[in-house]
């Protein structure tokens, strides 16, 4: 079972980041292994798309379940066609998440946001 | 003769200048280029006799020809597309219909299909023929609905153009200015007007179109905008008072040449200023 | 931090003005302006000292090098946005370019290449107590919707705490509107009793709908049209949407707005109606 969380920083005791798609790096943590891997979000500079290519990221490696404060439509129709389940954060704490999400007290991320695409007006 | 109408934010009265004068003249097209608000319509009431929708390409995949190789998700700048579960998803309205994905697909798995974005309708209007687009929406992009408004069957050279554009100096301004052969920049008296009518007059003078101001909502105070124009040597075309009567008949609608002599005066001589303006200039600067 | 936004649909409405006085009035400790092709914000925020400023890069655009062009066409041939002229040599028209790299990709030489490009610039005036966020996008620039993101971003990350952040937004229902929209707590929409001002009212709120956040709606200039105004009214209530008040025309506003000042700092008859628009929008969002 792994996990993915957008993280400020390369180290667990960072800050779990508002964005899911602009997020410079997300944890890939294996809850059964407990082995954490950070990964650079590539899609954090994009001008538009962000959180489609973000997602993409996520998918290629292979994790099962997103934890994220908030998450635009696009990034969620990925994940969802991928199944993915998406889990809305309660604190900043990468710690306090995980342990959450272990303990089955976070819930489903139902609140998605229409994307901001990033285009031309 | 194209003259295009612009200010640097809404509300300055861009559009009550556009309706005016159009309605003024003996016969003229009005284009309504702010596609994210079409209002010219709401004055003129016309009859609409024709509508067309507006449509971009969008990419379609044929999946028993696709094997995967993701050229096309690495290749899109926009972040369209994704490779799911060894499915291409496509985002329609992320995608900006530049057929790359198109062009680098090894298979040919990839297709395009018209996806509509928008409508424009054409109507009339006592002299004027009035093409309005509206973009649909949560639809991010309206240039090409612009490109369409100005396409070249609804300009008719020997014919009065207004062209009503969008507020601001983003691309879509550009796209509505480019085939301008004239361009009235229409400001208020404040700060802000000063401010946004800066704006416009950097992109008209990039453009190095003829260009002259209305000064819109004048009273007896300061005007900065206007100081604004001695300063930089800038064409005053006209001035329009500020009058709650005009602000009345214009918030409901009204065509205010078609109701008040005087306003239809100050218009009618707007209008030849401006028609001098460009004659001048085509002679001037052919 | 809670976080309101102000929208209109329409230009020109009083959105800016009714931001500055909500800024006084609430003593907001973060602001932020999300008009960035027009802002206008600064010209009366009362801060004196320059801004710190960062280029902010948009999409790549192509370049062409005309050592290593063969003209054979191909660029101009293969762009779907007339982005590529001819005349002598081939050229890039950087206000037509998308970016999106077709040009590269065709040119058998290797003659195109993307290069970042400056879109605008990120503003941050900030002092021991408060922030406020601004940008500018250059002429004739895309992309405003990412920029109006790091505006907000900005804002949230420069922040020196406060109760309220007042978030000016941009006009219309495009992208950047979509961007300021995002994970604010309340939106005010400032309606103008016009046909115009009302059919953008109504698209506005279209717009605002689809995200999870309550929505709240004004009229400025409320006397100029009464009957438009009831109009207004009727339409909230029909939407269920929070009205909270009537803002009277008010001709001395240009006057106080060219001398740097907010409305709340002079005596005028438009004070006291946008203090009651504040405390009942204030009220809601901290219901």
């Amino acid at each position: 079972m792994k996990i993915a969380i957008p993280v400020e920083n390369k180290t667990l005791d960072s800050s779990v980041n508002p964005s899911f798609g602009r997020a410079p790096y997300f944890l890939i943590y294996d809850v059964n292994t407990k082995e954490s891997t950070f990964i650079e979000n590539t899609a954090a500079t994009s001008t538009g798309g962000a959180g489609i290519k973000a997602a993409q990221i996520i998918v290629d490696n292979k994790v099962n379940a997103v934890l994220s404060l908030q998450l635009g439509e696009n990034a969620a129709a990925v994940l969802k066609d991928a199944n993915i389940k998406i889990y809305k954060t309660t604190d900043v704490s990468i710690k306090g998440n995980i342990e959450a999400f272990i303990n089955e007290r976070l819930s489903f991320l139902d609140e998605i946001h229409a994307g901001f695409h990033g285009r031309r007006r | 003769m194209k003259i295009a109408i612009l200010s640097g934010k809404g509300g300055t009265g861009k559009t009550l200048v556009s309706v005016n004068l159009a309605a003024v003249s003996e016969k003229a097209t009005y284009i309504d280029c702010d596609v994210e608000e079409a209002n010219g319509h709401l004055f003129f009431k016309p009859q609409w006799v024709q509508e067309e929708s507006i449509a971009v390409k969008i990419p379609e995949v044929d999946e028993g020809l696709c094997d995967g190789c993701r050229k096309c998700v690495d290749f899109c700048k926009f972040n369209a597309l994704a490779y799911i579960l060894n499915k291409l998803k496509i985002f329609e309205e992320i995608c900006h219909s530049c057929g790359g994905c198109l062009l680098v697909c090894p298979q040919k798995a990839l297709t395009e299909k018209d996806k509509v974005i928008g409508i424009i309708k054409k109507g009339i209007s006592n002299n004027v023929t009035i093409y309005s687009g509206l973009l649909n929406t949560g639809e991010p992009s309206g240039v090409p609905i612009i490109n369409r408004l100005l396409s070249k069957n609804h300009l008719l050279e020997n014919k009065l153009t207004i062209i009503d554009c969008p507020p601001g100096s983003a691309c879509v301004v550009m796209e509505s200015i480019k085939d301008a052969d004239y361009c009235i920049l229409v400001a208020e008296p404040t700060l802000f007007g000063v401010h946004n009518l800066n704006m416009v007059y950097q992109l008209v003078k990039l453009f190095e179109k003829p260009f002259g101001v209305v000064l819109n909502k004048c009273t007896e105070d300061d005007n900065p905008a206007e100081k604004f124009c001695y300063e930089n040597n800038i064409k005053i075309l006209g001035k329009i008072p500020f009058d709650s009567k005009l602000g009345t008949l214009n918030s409901n609608g009204e065509i205010i040449v078609n109701i008040d002599e005087k306003y239809k005066e100050i218009f009618s001589s707007l209008l030849d200023t401006v028609i001098k303006e460009v004659r001048y200039e085509t002679v001037a600067n052919p | 931090m809670k976080q309101l936004l102000i929208l209109s649909g329409k230009g020109g409405t009083g959105k800016t003005t009714i931001a500055s006085a909500f800024i006084k009035l609430a003593e907001a400790k973060a602001y932020a302006d999300c008009d960035v092709d027009a802002p206008n914000l600064h010209l009366i925020s009362g801060w004196n000292e320059h801004p710190i400023r960062k280029d902010y890069y948009g999409l790549q655009k192509a370049k062409i090098d005309e050592r290593l062009c063969i003209y054979c066409g191909q660029c101009q041939e293969n762009c779907r946005f007339e982005a590529i002229t001819y005349n002598d040599k081939y050229e890039i028209n950087p206000y037509a370019c998308e970016g999106c790299s077709v040009c590269e990709f065709v040119c058998p030489t290797k003659a195109i290449t993307m290069m970042p490009d400056i879109a605008g610039e990120l503003m941050l005036y900030s002092d021991k107590e408060k922030v406020f966020s601004t940008a500018q996008l250059k002429m004739g620039s895309g992309n405003s919707g990412l920029l109006v993101t790091e505006v907000k971003k900005q804002m949230k990350s420069e922040t020196k705490g406060g109760e309220v952040a007042i978030i000016d937004g941009s006009p219309g229902i495009g992208c950047p509107v979509i961007a300021s929209l995002s994970g604010v707590d309340m939106v005010l929409i400032v309606a103008e009793p016009t046909v115009s001002g009302i059919s953008d009212m109504e698209r506005i709120i279209k717009t605002a709908s689809g995200f999870n956040t309550r929505i709240a709606v004004c009229i400025n200039k409320y006397d100029i049209n009464v009957e438009n105004s009831n109009k207004i009214e009727e339409l909230c209530k029909k939407q269920s949407l929070d009205f909270v008040g009537k803002i009277p025309f008010d001709s001395q506003v240009a006057k106080i707005l060219n001398s740097g000042r907010t409305i709340i700092d002079v005596d005028c008859i438009s004070r006291s109606a946008v203090k009651e628009v504040y405390r009942k929008t204030i009220n809601i969002l901290f219901e």
